[in-house]
Order: structure tokens, then sequence, then C-alpha cells
């Protein structure tokens, strides 16, 4: 799967990076974010576009898969 | 479910910022001041004599209480995480225009909104350049504005900020001679220190669990069209219209508005320059306390640099004088080099990076 590495970046950026990496790859990508915030918002994005997206914490970095 | 449990929370806290708006109100802060993150630590500015505008100096419990407030929930929810290296200098500069326009408005995204609630309309004009602001930098954010990544820092600098303001604290209560404090205009008007810095750590608290952003509620229906996150800064101006107009203080029109001028231009162009650059660096300057409490020192740069900007502003005179009509020729130069600053950063900051 496509991988968005998103870690260090702030609101709203890792959103529109998700945003933009479904454009060119609909069936789904992986997110990797460092912070709460983005994970709650990429996860609402996700939500929003009718995807699923589930996440894991590692070491206080999250990696969101979203499919459809 | 877990959305409408966000927008519960949001609600929430708005609710409790705009109740508290009209609380310190009551017992003492200026008229539709009940927060102004902007104005407040303009008044701290003056407080350490950074500047010698006699009207506006008090060390506010108000930011203290928020950034400590941020700080301790932040550390109880495990979210107390030490960051930063994104540009810091350039936020510093954003963080001093955004100070500059404010202050030629008279006031933050937050007090824009409590003076909307009490019936001012210079800030629905205002209201309209903040917007006008954000959707010019939301173009930039979609054409792959990024100001980089922030990395992991040690313990010390994250703690710094929120040590700095326990520092102004022990100041206020115990060395009070040291600090300058107004004996006329707004920085002599503020409620109970206690009851300030009370406020100040329940809204900072709230603030964090939630997120809540005047900058990034309008920027997320711009973006993407997720209407999540503006339901704080309704909720604010609903209960604390609902406050001003129970408590007699809900007076509509243009002229006579406490602390407010009524130049529409530069109203309009001093939000719009409040609204740009708070886009480009992630939030307004309420959410800049509440990340810098949580460890970021991007934004702790970012306060920093309104700090600065708002000693420039009564230095050199900049700001939009309440008892004339707007700012004199050489604030509104500031505004305008601030605009095309703010432009020039977004410009240079933006690439569309190919996912391919």
């Amino acid at each position: 799967m496509f991988e968005v590495d998103c870690r260090g970046l702030s609101c709203p950026e890792p959103v529109i990076n998700t945003k933009r990496a479904l454009k060119s790859h609909a069936e789904g990508v992986i997110v990797l974010v460092d912070n709460r915030v983005p994970l709650e918002n990429v996860t609402r994005f996700a939500h929003a576009m009718g995807y699923n997206a589930t996440s894991v914490e590692k070491d206080g970095e999250w990696k969101i898969t979203i499919k459809k | 479910m877990k959305v409408s449990k966000e927008k519960i929370g949001l609600m929430v806290a708005g609710g409790v910022v705009g109740l508290s708006a009209i609380i310190l109100t009551v017992f003492g802060n200026p008229k539709n001041m009940g927060f102004c993150i902007a104005c407040f630590i303009r008044d701290m500015a003056g407080s350490v004599k950074m500047h010698s505008a006699g009207v506006v100096q008090y060390m506010r419990p108000e930011i203290i209480g928020i950034v400590l407030g941020s700080f301790l929930i932040s550390l109880c929810k495990g979210e107390f995480k030490p960051r930063g290296g994104s540009s810091p200098f350039i936020r510093f500069i954003l963080g001093f225009f955004v100070m500059i326009g404010a202050l030629t408005f008279l006031g933050c995204p937050l007090r824009m909104v409590l003076r909307l609630a009490g019936g001012d309309l210079n800030a629905l004009v205002g209201l309209f350049g903040f917007i006008a602001g954000i959707a010019v930098g939301c173009f930039f954010i979609s054409r792959g504005f990024s100001l980089g990544r922030a990395y992991k820092e040690n313990k010390i600098e994250g703690v710094a900020l929120p040590v700095v303001n326990v520092v102004f604290l022990v100041a206020l209560i115990a060395f009070p001679s040291l600090l300058a404090f107004s004996e006329t205009g707004p920085g002599s008007m503020h409620a109970p220190l206690l009851l300030s810095l009370l406020i100040g750590v329940i809204v900072g608290a709230l603030a964090q669990r939630t997120r809540i952003c005047m900058a990034g509620g309008i920027r997320d229906i711009i973006l993407l069209n997720d209407w999540t996150l503006v339901l704080g800064s309704v909720m604010i101006f609903v209960v604390a219209l609902v406050g001003n107009l129970v408590t007699g203080s809900f007076k509509l029109g243009f002229t006579g508005q406490p602390v407010a001028q009524t130049n529409h231009v530069w109203n309009f162009l001093g939000m719009l320059l409040v609204g740009l650059a708070s886009v480009l660096l992630g939030g307004c300057p309420l959410r800049q306390l509440i990340m810098a409490g949580e460890g970021n020192t991007d934004s702790a740069i970012t306060v920093l640099g309104l700090f600065v900007g708002a000693a420039f502003a009564h230095n050199f005179k900049l700001v939009g004088n309440a008892t004339e009509n707007g700012p004199n020729v050489w604030g509104k130069s500031a505004v305008i080099i601030g605009i095309v600053i703010a432009l020039l950063i977004a410009f240079f900051n933006s690439k569309i990076k190919e996912e391919k």
C-alpha cells in the first residue's frame, strides 16, 4: 500500500497530504503520524470520505490504515 | 460515534469560554475583552517594560493560566510532547505580524468573536477580513504549503515556556514592584488575580482537549468542508451573546464600541493579515498558546513573536488607536508589509508534491 509519511507535520497538512494521496491511490493508503491531533483529523477525514480507518500505536507514533 | 463526541466537546468548551469571558468582564476586565490573547500578551509585554504605553500594562493571569492549563492537562493525558524545528524564525516573523494585524483591528480572533457577541459591527468587518485571509492561506495550503517537519526535542526545551509563565506568576504575586501596571486605560481594568488565573487554567485545559481554534474552524470549512471545529467558535459567540444580553452589555452598532476603532478598510486588512498568518502558522493565537503548553517549541517561538510584535507596535505607535480613526501611516505601512511578507513566505514554501 502507498505510504504517506506525515510525522512531524502539523494539521492541516497530514489531512491534505492524505487527501492528495487518496486521489492517486483510491484503493487506500497508509498514513504515518506522530501526534494525536493528526491521528484524530486524518481518521475523521477518512470516515467522511467513506473509507475505513484503523490505527496502531507504536512508540508514540501511529500507523493509520485507510481502505474501502 | 466518535465524531459526535468531538462535536459535543467543542460545544462545551466553546460555551465555557463564552461564559468565562462574560464572568471576567463582569468582574473587571475591559468590555468585550473577557479574553483577548493579542491584547493580553501586549499588556504583558508592557508589564515587563518592553513597551511604555502606560494604558496597556498588566501581567494578565489569564494567559499564564491558559499556558499552564494546557501544560498540566497534556502532561496528565500523555500528550505533552516536546517538539520543534519547523521553520522557527519564519514562525517568529509570522507571529510578529499576527500581532501587528490584531492590534490594528484591536483584538485577536477570539476577541473578534466576543466583540461580535457584544454587538460591535466593526468586528463583522474584521470577520470578513479574517475569512478572506484564511481563504488566501488555504489556497497556498492546497498548493502544498508547508513550513517543514518538527522533530522531537528534549523535555527541558518543552517545559521552558510553561516555566517562564510560572516565573511571571511568581513575579505578579510576590514581586509586583518589578512590573509596570497601568493606572488608567484598558490595562488598569482587570478581574481579580485568582479568578483570572483559575478561569485561564480551565479554558487552557478545555482548549487543549478539544483543539478549539478560531482560524482552524474556518480553514477546515474552506479546505475540507468540515464543520466540526467551527462549532467551538459558534458556541463562544452564542453564549457570550446571551451573556451580554442578560447583563445589559449588548450594544449594536459601529460607533462608541469599547476598545475599537471604526476604520473599515484597516479593520478588514488587519484581520486579513491575522487570518493569513494564522493559517500559515497552523492556528490562531489561542491555539498557539495551547500548543506551546503541549511542548511545541515552534508555537513557543510564535508566542515570542507575538510578544515582540506587541512591543514594536506600541514603541513605534503602529496600532489602531481606539480614540482615533484607525492606524497612522506607519501602522498602515506595517500591515501592508506584513501582508506582503506573509504572501512571500506562503509562495516560497508552497510546492505541489507529486504522489506517484
